[in-house]
């Protein structure tokens, strides 16, 4: 094989690794939004077996969030790097590739960067500070942060599959609302679902109690939409834009899904979880198969970015080979451990009280105030010290 | 303004945004290593208080460094393209392997080390605070390769057919002996500031409770201050000492940006340093008088020799005309000089906010001598007062490494064996087909989201620090047979 194909597989790979591991960790983050709303009574799981959440108390519901956010803590940020990596592999590989795709795609990367930042400080700071107030403003960053880029990926793949508006130096001219089209919207409605169902699955086969049986329960809902969406999605592909190869990716994900349609009844949450992470992998298939030999497929065929002239040079193609056949072995071993020594499931009985501290702070001073009759503060600083929120010392 | 100016304002922003909280996180995770490598080995509970409570600090710390991060990544493909596709070749190397190799390090072992403290044994768990902080250093190295190739291209050709870069050699690339000076000051830099971050922090905790008569809770804050005293004076040493092979590396490889850091319009022998210089705004050598001066100084710096020439902005103006024209395609005149004031300031700031630390330093050097301990508010004021030093003296490092080397992005290497065609104007670099209105908009957004979020990380560190360290601090390790009775676990989400 060429090793700009080889590396054309390998940017398809990193994509497959972000958008599995990341899918279910946007899709746990979209669920917090569902399972853990503050309001009574606004359960949407449903069904018979499965309490509505009305009758829970507050702080029961947020030991539900704490569970929900604990299945993916030790692991999210590690599933973000991928994304990382496949961006830096583009840089380094498809140099005009990435050019231009990220300056062509700037306000939906601008609006999936701002997403991930704000559910990146979320996830790390919301534990920090023992407030409900706090902790609402996180769960939203969190919901908000995990729906836009599960939206948006897909979005920007259909674009990618359907061939965008490139000009004879490969400079994107589309402008924004080109990048609209129903084909494209119903690529985000379907990495939506899929992400909403490999996350209800994720969560229903890493918690335990009450949390579980919902998660199950949506999961069981959502497959068989899924289903139909992404069908629907991946047929129009096949047909519009792409090669008679690819669709065995089709027939691979539609059984895929069909198993998860069937498991998730059966709540076989592991073999469910198997399927959803088959689909991401199929549909990674299909679409980069679909582009396949070009990077970026313009309008017009004569304008598009291929393997061959978005590359870089057989040297640093070769280079790059070689670390990335060192490294990502290892990456995967550990990641891979991790995923082992988490293995266990979380239920809301093994949730500690919070250990965030009160918004308020101290004031005593360190010189002059208090200081001089020191002796009388002989506790240790404690948390509901009546105090101002000031700074801890005042300059001089 | 247009496009260019507005790019250049938003990558100048979100990357000095970027390196507030870096160095700290290159300098605090060995730190916090050290801290709890203490604890496994003397079994000091003391040191276990200190583990969790600046581990609670790098955390808060190292989740806005990691956000931040996102941005840069794209940012090269997003605001400046053109760049982009002329570098790919040679700069995106480096890039990707930060990534491989050290990114997926960090944030897969912090996920191990924040939520494995009841999972993990103990030595195992320490490796993986390690595993953090030597992977933090590393990501430092490849993506300072990639900025010292910028300064300094090697190892690359220029191809005419295709009109970019293209690498030859990567292990010229990656031995660039910028980088071998750059990586040693930015990380010393990076120690500094935790250096100073820890000591100051335990600096004034321990005054506040020996004023408070309670010294025997201020011994643990002893123990940080010397920890942190001694990282600043090892690495305030570092520092200096690589600046200087920098100094004299930029002479080589830069000579207008030397002398653009003195302001220097004309050629001089034995150069001066000056301490203060009064110019008007206009960028022009007219304005420029220097008022203090260290003789012979200047011209030290910058190749160990008093007497040496140092030649003068205008002289190297002219050089450079000759060299890559007068004028750009569009037919105005190019000015190959970077903006004086700026760059003059930023390097002596970068140096001399170095001195809060240095006092802090020695100050603790005195105050601790002999185990003891001390209630002296102008030392606690002091320590306050060191802690932003160091971000700032970085701050203007870069400021001063970057608008220093401006118009160029890339800037030419002016070895005669070097790299021919290898060079290329910031204002070449940026994206063509990215609109002025664009830019605003994302400049905004990245600005007001930035400022929100350095307001909520300042409260949040602020309130941290207040806190103190705990009083009693279980061993929350598998190994601890008792470990059912030890506290909540106080690290996961
Ligand atoms: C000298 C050190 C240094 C410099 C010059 C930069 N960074 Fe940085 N960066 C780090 C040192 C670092 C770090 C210490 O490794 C961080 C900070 C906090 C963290 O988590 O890792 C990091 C985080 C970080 C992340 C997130 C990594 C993660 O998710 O773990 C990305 C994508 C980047 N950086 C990319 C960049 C780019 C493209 C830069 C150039 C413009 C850049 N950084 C400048
Ligand atoms: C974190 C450390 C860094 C800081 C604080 C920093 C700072 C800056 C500043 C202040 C500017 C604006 C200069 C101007 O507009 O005149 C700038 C521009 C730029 N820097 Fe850096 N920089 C850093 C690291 C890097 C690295 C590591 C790279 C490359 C890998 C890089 C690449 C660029 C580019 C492409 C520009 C835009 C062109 C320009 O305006 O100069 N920078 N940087
Ligand atoms: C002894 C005093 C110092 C000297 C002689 C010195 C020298 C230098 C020089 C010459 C450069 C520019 C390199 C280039 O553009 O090629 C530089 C950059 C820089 N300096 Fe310093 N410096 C000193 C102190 C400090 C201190 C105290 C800090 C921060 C705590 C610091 C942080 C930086 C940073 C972050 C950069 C930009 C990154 C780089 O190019 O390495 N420096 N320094």
């Amino acid at each position: 094989m060429e090793l700009t194909t080889v590396w054309f597989v390998l940017i398809a790979v990193l994509w497959t690794g972000y958008l599995v591991l990341e899918g279910f960790d946007f899709g746990v983050g979209m669920l917090l939004g569902i399972f853990g709303r503050r309001r009574k009574g606004v359960a949407v799981a449903g069904g018979k077996t499965v309490s509505d959440g009305g009758s829970l108390s507050d702080g029961e519901r947020e030991k539900n969030r704490r569970v929900i956010i604990n299945t993916i803590g030790p692991v999210w940020d590690g599933n973000e790097v991928w994304l990382l990596t496949a961006g830096g592999a583009t840089f380094a590989a498809f140099p005009e590739w990435y050019a231009t795709l990220f300056s062509g795609f700037y306000i939906p990367l601008l609006i999936i960067l701002l997403a991930l930042i704000v559910r990146v400080v979320a996830f790390e700071w919301r534990g920090k500070i023992d407030s409900e107030g706090w902790r609402a403003w996180a769960d939203r960053a969190i919901v908000f942060g995990s729906w836009v880029p599960a939206v948006l990926w897909g979005v920007a793949f259909a674009n990618l599959v359907q061939g965008v508006e490139l000009d004879a130096d490969h400079q994107f001219v589309g402008g924004f609302f080109s990048l609209l089209s129903p084909f494209t919207l119903l690529g985000g409605a379907v990495t939506t679902l899929l992400f909403l169902t490999h996350g209800a699955v994720f969560l229903a086969l890493k918690s335990d109690g009450e949390i579980r049986e919902r998660a199950g329960a949506l999961a069981e809902r959502l497959a068989p939409v899924t289903l139909v969406v992404a069908s629907a999605w991946a047929v129009w592909a096949q047909l519009a834009f792409s090669v008679a190869w690819t669709w065995v990716a089709v027939v691979v994900a539609a059984a895929a899904l069909g198993v998860v349609v069937l498991t998730t009844r059966a709540r076989r949450e592991g073999w469910a979880f198997v399927g959803t992470a088959v689909t991401i992998v199929a549909a990674v298939v299909l679409i980069f198969g679909s582009m396949y030999p070009d990077v970026m497929p313009a309008l017009d065929p004569a304008n598009s970015l291929t393997v061959t002239n978005a590359a870089s040079t057989h040297y640093t193609l070769t280079i790059m080979t070689w670390v990335a056949a060192a490294l990502t072995p290892l990456v995967l071993l550990y990641q891979g451990w991790t995923y082992w020594v988490f293995r266990k499931r979380i239920s809301a009985d093994q949730i500690p009280a919070s250990i965030g501290l009160s918004l308020r702070t101290i004031t005593e001073n360190a010189w002059g105030g208090k200081a001089g009759g020191g002796a009388s503060s002989d506790s240790a600083p404690a948390n509901d010290a009546p105090a101002d929120d000031a700074e801890p010392a005042p300059r001089a | 303004m247009d496009a260019l100016d507005l790019a250049r304002w938003q990558f100048g922003i979100t990357t000095v945004y970027h390196f507030i909280f870096v160095p700290l996180t290159i300098g605090l995770a060995p730190l916090v290593a050290i801290m709890q490598t203490m604890w496994v080995r003397t079994g000091d509970e003391r040191w276990l208080r200190l583990t969790k409570f600046f581990g609670k600090l790098l955390l808060i710390n190292f989740a806005i460094g990691v956000a931040t991060g996102i941005v840069q990544e794209f940012q090269f493909g997003m605001n400046w393209s053109e760049y982009s596709r002329f570098v790919g070749d040679v700069f995106g190397a480096p890039l990707a392997m930060e990534a491989l190799a050290a990114f997926f390090v960090e944030s897969t072992f912090l996920g191990l080390w924040i939520f494995g403290w009841d999972k993990l044994p103990k030595k195992i768990h320490l490796a993986c605070i390690w595993a953090v902080a030597i992977a933090t250093n590393l990501s430092a190295y490849f993506i300072l390769a990639a900025n010292s190739w910028m300064q300094h291209p090697v190892g690359t050709i220029f191809n005419l057919e295709t009109g970019r870069a293209e690498m030859v050699d990567i292990g010229a690339v990656l031995t660039n002996n910028t980088l071998l000076a750059a990586f040693p000051h930015t990380i010393t830099a990076a120690f500094l500031t935790a250096g100073t971050f820890v000591a100051g922090i335990a600096a004034w905790w321990m005054v506040r409770l020996v004023r408070q008569g309670r010294p025997e809770k201020a011994r643990v804050y002893r123990s940080a201050v010397v920890l942190g005293m001694v990282t600043m004076l090892v690495s305030g040493v570092g520092i200096a000492l690589s600046g200087d092979w920098q100094a004299k590396l930029m002479f080589d490889q830069q000579p207008m940006k030397m002398a653009a850091a003195e302001a220097l319009c004309e050629t001089e022998e034995g150069a001066a340093f000056s301490i203060l210089t009064i110019g008007d705004l206009s960028n022009s050598c007219e304005g420029v008088t220097h008022v203090i001066e260290l003789p012979g100084f200047t011209s030290f710096l910058a190749t160990g020799d008093f007497s040496a020439e140092i030649k003068g902005v205008t002289e190297l103006q002219a050089e450079y005309e000759q060299k890559f024209g007068f004028t750009d395609e569009a037919g105005n005149p190019i000015s190959y000089q970077p903006n004086l004031a700026v760059t003059y300031w930023s390097f002596r700031l970068m140096i001399g906010l170095a001195a809060f630390s240095a006092a802090l330093a020695l100050a603790a050097l005195w105050l601790t001598r002999k185990g003891r301990m001390t209630d002296n508010v102008w030392f606690s004021r002091l320590a306050l007062v060191a802690i932003p030093m160091p971000f700032l003296a970085s701050a203007f490092g870069w400021i001063f490494t970057e608008m220093g080397r401006q118009p160029w992005v890339v800037v030419p290497n002016p070895n005669p064996s070097g790299v021919d065609g290898v060079w290329l104007l910031t204002a070449q670099g940026v994206s063509e087909v990215v609109s002025p209105g664009h830019v605003i908009g994302s400049l905004v957004a990245f600005t007001a989201l930035y400022g929100v979020l350095a307001v909520i990380w300042f409260r949040l560190m602020k309130r941290y620090v207040v806190e103190g360290v705990a009083d009693v601090e279980h061993d929350p390790s598998p190994d601890n047979p008792d470990r059912d009775a030890a506290g909540p676990l106080s690290f996961a989400y």
